[in-house]
């Protein structure tokens, strides 16, 4: 081989280590070979463990699905085919790396790392220009808040840097990223902690913020850890003075509550109480923590800030579309080939992401839900809809924090508005009336119908009751709550109307609407499926007792010619 | 306060730092008993009904002392259209244990949790704070 291996990158975000990448990571350092470096990830969930090995003529090879065994690490190590990986095309002309540039491409651990690939010069640039120059240019570049709400960034930083009497100003970085299926911000801050942190670092000079917080999700470990690196090497290397004024940077571990993505609920949260909301104004820029000044930014908002310091805003709104700047990661996940995190211009429609980058069967997809239980539905037909904090909201949904999660045809669309309403009845903080029994009332009524014994005049109801949900409720929670169920009543109706009339559900995932079937031709009477039955439904003669059998699927899965189906109930 | 809640002390007993504490207090015992609630509202001089208001809000916090074998099983967007209620079935018939139980002899206890932010190795579930993904019927059996 005329080339020979520079160092190893071995990824150990989450999704690797989950997948099985320290033993990798072991197997590899213990051959001694070459430098081994661990890095973060690249967003190919699906194809992890996953390697790169980089060439000492700059070129590079990854290296994926890797299992711990020699032959693997051999071919790693000689330039073998096995286990050789290479980015779809539909996926590399597609993205556009700004946010993630780093992204699995540096020690997320090293300062070092970040500083020899231009981290820390946005910061630079900022210190050497006058404060409100910085809130002009963040105000220029056209990005908006990617928490979900799509406000005006610079405008916040403005309100909050206009408060020039207040005896102390509060930095907040929203980590707390509670929609279930979204992982952008865990990513980022696991694989390039210090680029949000320059980002938090530029606002605050730019507001005058001395007290910076990041509150984060308890449940992300590894981004704590990797932040708590970051923060020390920064006090290290006196990044946190800025042009003579010191700030302080501390992380708040949350404790679990979906409510606290609000900022209020949020707020309060930090000051160690009950995370629930209040009425606005008075805006947390006017009176916010213990009654300071306070503002809150996301974590990817703030990933975006050093791209827009270093490059200039300008720049920065190149790409993306005309009231959306700039690009968008979004977390890829259920029925596709290629779930995981990419990021792309502002402006890509819902069929490039979807089919060309995550690879999904055009012929498989029902919808797509965007922004989580927040959200909405968007059914394949409406594919072409380029993806947008505007035009999503004209179709029912939004585009939220970036959870995007993909819906098979075998889905049933009642059973997964259910599963939303399930998710925020409970995560309710109460203080709404509508909120707290609105989607209780909502969620019961759901249930109902995914049990068949729904009636067709629940429809109206649960549409009447979701829009006073809306108007009736004081925070984000309350007010998009109801968003899933009025989706999936648009576009899916008829899924709607074949478990109330018909008490059936097509997609045949409804439990009480379905019964397991053994075909007697196709078994080879092995009992695999009467041993794993937890409450005995089949008999010694291989019938299934439609009575006692909870349809677990234990059976289904275990048997090994496929003899056990699930049909409608009301089939003979 | 007892040597038992030594944790606390550790911490700045400022109002704003109950989170905090109970976060640390949980981490030592596992749970937040009646006399956990006791202590820390006496360190921060907060009334025990107001501690106990603070920490039913968020779900993180444990009233019931867990098992040796922290059983999560995800149920966020992703696992649950990938089939986590089977999951959790199948793991609640194995251990014959419900969520938000730990079993009589104190090996295991299973939780539901909304989502371990592994999407894309859905249905997932984690055992003490390790992660298993891609599963289906034969691993909750095997580990």
């Amino acid at each position: 081989m005329s080339k020979n291996i520079l160092k190893i990158r071995v990824g150990m975000a989450s999704c690797g280590i989950a997948a099985g990448a320290t033993k990798i990571l072991e197997m590899l350092q213990a051959k001694n070979a070459c430098v081994i470096e661990e890095t973060g990830c690249i967003g190919h969930c699906y194809a992890e463990p996953m390697v790169e090995v980089v060439y000492d003529d700059n070129s590079s090879q990854y290296y994926a699905n890797l299992k711990a065994e020699d032959k693997y690490i051999d071919s790693i190590l000689s330039g073998g085919d096995l286990g050789k990986f290479d980015i779809h095309e539909g996926r590399k002309s597609k993205e556009l790396l700004r946010v993630l540039r780093l992204a699995g491409k540096i020690d997320p651990k090293s300062f070092e790392d970040y500083c020899a690939n231009g981290g820390y010069v946005a910061l630079k640039n900022a210190l050497a220009m006058e404060p409100d120059a910085v809130v002009n240019e963040v105000k220029l570049s056209g990005l908006r808040g990617r928490g979900g709400g799509g406000f005006s960034t610079g405008m916040k930083w403005s309100f909050l840097a206009a408060k020039k009497n207040a005896e102390q100003k509060i930095l907040i970085c929203n980590a707390d990223e509670g929609d279930p299926g979204a992982f952008m911000d865990r990513s980022l801050m696991e694989s390039v902690p210090h680029q949000m942190l320059e980002g938090m670092l530029i606002a605050a000079y730019a507001t005058g913020a001395t007290k910076l917080f990041i509150y984060c999700r308890a449940e992300y470990p590894l981004a704590i850890k990797h932040l708590k690196i970051a923060i020390d090497q920064i006090y290290e290397h006196n990044l946190n003075n800025l042009n003579g004024r010191n700030v302080e940077i501390i992380i708040k571990e949350g404790a679990g509550a979906f409510v606290c993505g609000e900022e209020t609920a949020l707020i309060h949260s930090l000051e160690g109480k009950r995370g629930t909301p209040r009425f606005r104004p008075p805006f947390p820029t006017d009176s916010g923590y213990f009654g300071y000044p306070t503002m809150i930014n996301n974590v990817e908002t703030f990933g975006n800030v050093p791209i827009i310091l270093k490059d200039g805003a300008a720049a920065f709104a190149s790409v993306g579309t005309e009231n959306s700047k700039g690009t968008k990661l979004f977390a890829l996940a259920g029925d596709l080939k290629y779930p995981g995190l990419v990021e792309i211009p502002m402006g890509t429609t819902l069929a490039e992401i979807v089919f060309d980058i995550g690879g999904a069967d055009r012929n498989e997809v029902k919808a797509v839900q965007t922004g989580g239980p927040s959200g909405g539905c968007i059914p394949v037909e409406l594919f072409d809809t380029p993806v947008d904090y505007d035009s999503l909201k004209t179709l029912g949904a939004i585009m939220g924090s970036g959870g995007m999660i993909v819906i098979g045809k075998d889905r049933c669309m009642v059973e997964t508005a259910r599963y939303f309403l399930d998710f925020t009845h409970r995560e309710s903080c109460g203080k709404c009336t509508f909120c707290r029994v609105g989607t209780k009332r909502m969620f019961e009524i759901l249930t109902r119908i995914t049990e068949g014994k729904g009636t067709p005049e629940d429809l109206p109801f649960l549409k009447d009751l979701a829009l006073k949900i809306k108007k009736g409720s004081l925070c984000g929670l309350g007010q998009t709550a109801p968003n899933p169920v009025l989706a999936t009543m648009q576009y899916f109706m008829n899924e709607y109307e074949d478990h109330v009339i018909r008490k059936t559900c097509t997609a045949l995932k409804c439990k009480d609407l379905v019964k397991l079937q053994l075909d007697q031709s196709k078994c080879v009477k092995c009992r695999l499926c009467i041993k794993n039955c937890p409450v005995g439904a089949i008999s010694d003669d291989f019938v299934i007792d439609p009575e006692k059998c909870t349809k677990c699927n234990s059976c289904m899965d275990m048997c090994p010619k496929k003899a056990i189906s699930c049909v409608a109930k009301n089939e003979n | 306060m007892g040597k038992k809640f030594d944790v606390l002390t550790k911490i700045e007993n400022s109002p704003n730092n109950l989170i905090k504490g109970l976060q640390a207090i949980q981490a030592s015992e596992g749970y937040v008993s009646d006399e956990a609630i006791e202590a820390v509202g006496e360190y921060f001089n907060i009334s025990p009904v107001e501690v106990e208001g603070v920490l039913t809000f968020y779900s993180q916090f444990k009233r019931v002392k867990p098992g040796k074998y922290k059983i999560a099983v995800c149920d966020g967007t992703a696992c649950h259209i990938k089939g986590s209620p089977l999951i959790q079935e199948w793991v609640k018939n194995e251990l014959k244990v419900n969520v938000g139980e730990t079993t009589a002899d104190g090996l295991f206890s299973l939780e539901s949790v909304a989502c371990l932010g592994c999407c894309s190795l859905a249905p997932v579930m984690s055992i003490n704070g390790r992660v298993y993904g891609k599963l289906d019927r034969k691993a909750p059996q095997k580990s």
